[in-house]
C-alpha cells in the first residue's frame, strides 16, 4: 500500500486529513454559536452577521484567500497581532490552510445547524423552562441532543469542503509541499508537470475514497443518534 | 399552593394590542378556566403567567411575589401544552423525572416519586417507553405526570385535551377534575370548549378580543350572563336572540307577536331590545296560542335522550331543545312560548338589563 503512493503523495494525503480535521474541529463550536445567534438572536447587526457568514459561499475562493492574506498575512492587522503577541503565524503554514478551509466550510456548517435548530419545537424548550430549567441547562439537555444530527451533517459538510478546498488555500498559503500542499494542490501541481498523470489519478482516487468514507461514517453516526434520540 | 392575581395586564406584539387590560383573581386551590373564541388571547395570557411572554403592562402575582421579572424556571409552576411537549429522546420515566433531576433529587427518591405519579395516572407499564411509542391519550397523561411530579404552586394547562377524541376527552375531563380534588393545587386551564369550562371549573373567565367579558361560577354565567357575548358563548346549543322593542303590552317582535314580561325592565317604552332565551326554555304550543311566537319546523334532530328542533320564524330561525321525543315533522306549523322567568333582555350595546 505504502509504495502505491509516492512519499510526496502520502505527505499530501496526511496533510489534507490534518488540515480538514483541524478546520472541522475548530469550526464546530463557533458554528453552533453563530447558528444559535442567527436563528434565535434578536440583536442589531444580525442581518450583517448573516451576510458575513455566507460570503465565502458566494465569493470566488481566490477572493476569500486574498482577503485572508490581507487580514491574516504577516503584515495584515490580525496576522501581525497574532504573530507579535501570541507567536501564531498562519501565512504559508498548514494552520493557515486550516483557517482557509474552515472559513470556506463555515457557511455550510452554520446552515446545517441552523436548519436543525429551526426544526426544534420551541414548546419543548418552553416546557423545560416551566419545569425549572435554566436556559443553559435547556440548551444542553433538550436542544443540543435534538440538533445533534444536524451538527453531524454540518461537520461532514465542513470536512468535505476542506478536503476539496483549493482556491482560497493556494492564494492564502501557497502550495508548499509538506507544509501547505493538500491533495487538490498536489493534483494541480502533478497535472502541470510531464509524467504527473499517474500521481494525479492516484490522488484523485484517494480523494474519492475519503469523501465516500466521510459520507458513510456520517450516515452511520446520524442513524445511531437518531435511533437513540427517537427510539426508532 | 398559591393564589394568582392578574392586575390590569396588557400585551402587545409590536403595535398590535392583544391583551387589553385584564384583571383576574385566582384563589389558592381554585380551578379557574379561561375560555373564549380562537384568537382572543387565552394562550397569550397563560404564557404570561408562565413567564414565556413578557408583560407589556400591568402586574402578575403568584402568592405574594410579583413575578413580572422572574424567569419561568423560578415561578414554581408547571405547564401542560396542547402538543404535550414531551422530550422525544427521553423515556416516559425520564420525562416525568425531568424537574427532579434539575433539582438534584437523589435517584432513588426520583424513582419513587415517578412511580407514585405513574401509578395514579395508570402509566406504570409504560415507564420505559419513548413518547413516540405512546397513543395520544397516553402522551397526554405523561405530560400531566411530568407536571404533577414537579409539585408546583400552580398548574397551567393550555388546551390539554383538544387533540384527543371525543370519548377520551370526556374521560380525561373527569380525571383532571378528580386529580385537582386530590392535589388541590391552584390551576389555570385554557380551553375554547365551553362544555369543558362548564363541567370542570370552579370559576370561569370568559375572554373575548383581549378583554374579560365576565368572571363567575359556571352556573352563575349560565343563569346571569353579563352581556350578549357571554350569553351566546356559554351554553350548547347556544341561546336564541330575538330583536324587537319594549311596548306596554310586553316585548314586541317585528312580526307583531307579543311576549309578556314578568317584570318591567328599567328602560322606557319604545326602547329597542334583544330578547334572549335558551333553547331548553321554549315550549312547543299549537299555532295561535297567545303569548307565543308563530314558527315552522325546519329540521328535527333526535339524539336519543332529547330532540333539537330548528324552526323558522319571521326574520330568522330559533333552536328548541326538547327533553322528550316528539312527532313533529318538517314543515309543520307550531308556536313557541318562553318558559316564564327564564329570559334575558339586552340593550343595544349588548348589556343584560333585566331577566324576566
Ligand atoms: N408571537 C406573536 N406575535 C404576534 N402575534 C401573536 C403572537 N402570538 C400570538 N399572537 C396573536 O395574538 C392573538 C391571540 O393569540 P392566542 O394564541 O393567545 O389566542 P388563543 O385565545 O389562545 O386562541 P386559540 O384558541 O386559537 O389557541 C392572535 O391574534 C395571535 O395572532
Ligand atoms: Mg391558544
Amino acid at each position: 500500500m505504502s509504495d502505491w503512493l509516492s512519499p510526496e503523495e502520502w505527505t499530501a494525503v496526511r496533510l489534507s486529513l490534518k488540515v480538514a480535521l483541524t478546520a472541522m474541529a475548530a469550526s464546530v463550536v463557533p458554528g453552533i454559536a453563530v447558528a444559535l445567534l442567527l436563528e434565535r438572536g434578536r440583536f442589531w447587526g444580525r442581518q450583517a452577521l448573516d451576510v458575513l457568514v455566507h460570503l465565502p459561499l458566494v465569493l470566488p475562493p481566490v477572493v476569500v484567500g486574498y482577503a485572508l492574506l490581507l487580514g491574516f498575512g504577516r503584515r495584515g492587522p490580525i496576522g501581525a497581532f497574532l504573530a507579535d503577541h501570541l507567536g501564531i503565524v498562519l501565512s504559508f503554514r498548514w494552520t493557515g490552510a486550516a483557517l482557509a478551509c474552515a472559513v470556506m466550510g463555515f457557511p455550510l456548517l452554520v446552515r446545517a445547524v441552523r436548519l436543525s435548530i429551526e426544526a426544534v419545537d420551541r414548546k419543548l424548550e418552553d416546557a423545560a423552562g416551566t419545569l425549572g430549567a435554566h436556559p443553559v441547562w435547556v440548551f444542553l439537555v433538550v436542544t443540543l441532543p435534538l440538533i445533534l444530527p444536524g451538527i453531524l451533517a454540518g461537520m461532514v459538510l465542513s470536512f468535505a469542503k476542506a478536503m476539496g478546498e483549493f482556491g482560497a488555500t493556494i492564494t492564502f498559503v501557497s502550495n508548499i509541499p509538506g507544509e501547505t500542499q493538500t491533495i487538490p494542490s498536489a493534483i494541480y501541481t502533478l497535472t502541470q508537470v510531464p509524467g504527473g498523470e499517474g500521481g494525479a489519478l492516484r490522488l484523485t482516487l484517494v480523494s474519492v475514497a475519503i469523501s465516500v468514507g466521510a459520507l458513510w461514517v456520517s450516515e452511520w453516526m446520524a442513524r445511531r443518534v437518531r435511533r437513540r434520540l427517537l427510539a426508532r | 399552593m398559591a393564589n394568582v392575581s392578574i392586575r390590569d395586564v396588557r400585551k402587545s406584539f409590536g403595535p398590535v394590542s392583544i391583551i387589553k387590560g385584564v384583571d383576574v383573581d385566582i384563589q389558592d386551590g381554585e380551578f379557574v378556566i379561561l375560555v373564549g373564541p380562537s384568537g382572543c388571547g387565552k394562550s397569550t395570557l397563560l404564557r404570561m403567567i408562565a413567564g414565556l411572554e413578557d408583560i407589556t403592562d400591568g402586574e402578575i402575582r403568584i402568592g405574594s411575589r410579583v413575578v413580572n421579572d422572574i424567569p419561568p424556571k423560578d415561578r414554581d409552576i408547571a405547564m401542560v401544552f396542547q402538543s404535550y411537549a414531551l422530550y422525544p429522546h427521553m423515556t416516559v420515566a425520564e420525562n416525568m423525572a425531568f424537574s427532579l433531576r434539575l433539582k438534584g433529587v437523589p435517584k432513588a427518591e426520583q424513582g419513587k416519586r415517578v412511580q407514585e405519579a405513574a401509578a395514579s395516572l395508570g402509566l406504570t407499564q409504560l415507564l420505559d417507553r419513548y413518547p413516540r411509542q405512546l397513543s395520544g391519550g397516553q402522551r397526554q397523561r405523561v405530560a400531566m405526570g411530568r407536571a404533577i411530579v414537579r409539585d408546583p404552586q400552580v398548574f397551567l394547562f393550555d388546551e390539554p385535551l383538544s387533540n384527543l377524541d371525543a370519548k377520551l376527552r370526556v374521560a380525561m375531563r373527569a380525571e383532571i377534575k378528580e386529580l385537582h380534588q386530590r392535589l388541590k393545587t391552584t390551576t389555570v386551564y385554557v380551553t375554547h370548549d365551553q362544555i369543558e369550562a362548564m363541567t370542570m371549573a370552579d370559576k370561569i373567565v370568559v375572554m373575548h378580543d383581549g378583554i374579560v367579558e365576565q368572571v363567575g361560577a359556571p352556573l352563575e354565567l349560565y343563569d346571569r350572563p353579563a352581556n350578549r357575548f357571554v350569553a351566546g358563548f356559554i351554553g350548547s346549543p347556544a341561546m336564541n336572540f330575538i330583536d324587537g322593542r319594549l311596548e306596554k303590552a310586553g316585548f314586541t317582535l317585528a312580526s307583531g307577536a307579543v311576549l309578556s314580561l314578568g317584570a318591567q325592565p328599567p328602560v322606557p317604552v319604545g326602547a329597542k331590545l334583544t330578547y334572549g332565551i335558551r333553547p331548553e326554555h321554549l315550549q312547543v304550543m299549537s299555532p295561535g296560542e297567545p303569548d307565543s311566537i308563530p314558527a315552522t319546523v325546519a329540521v328535527v334532530e333526535p339524539t336519543g335522550s332529547d330532540t333539537t328542533l330548528m324552526v323558522k320564524v319571521e326574520g330568522g330561525s330559533l333552536t328548541v331543545l326538547l327533553r322528550e321525543r316528539c312527532s313533529l315533522k318538517p314543515g309543520e306549523a307550531i308556536a313557541l312560548r318562553p318558559v316564564s322567568h327564564q329570559s334575558h333582555l339586552f340593550d343595544e350595546r349588548g348589556r343584560r338589563i333585566a331577566s324576566v
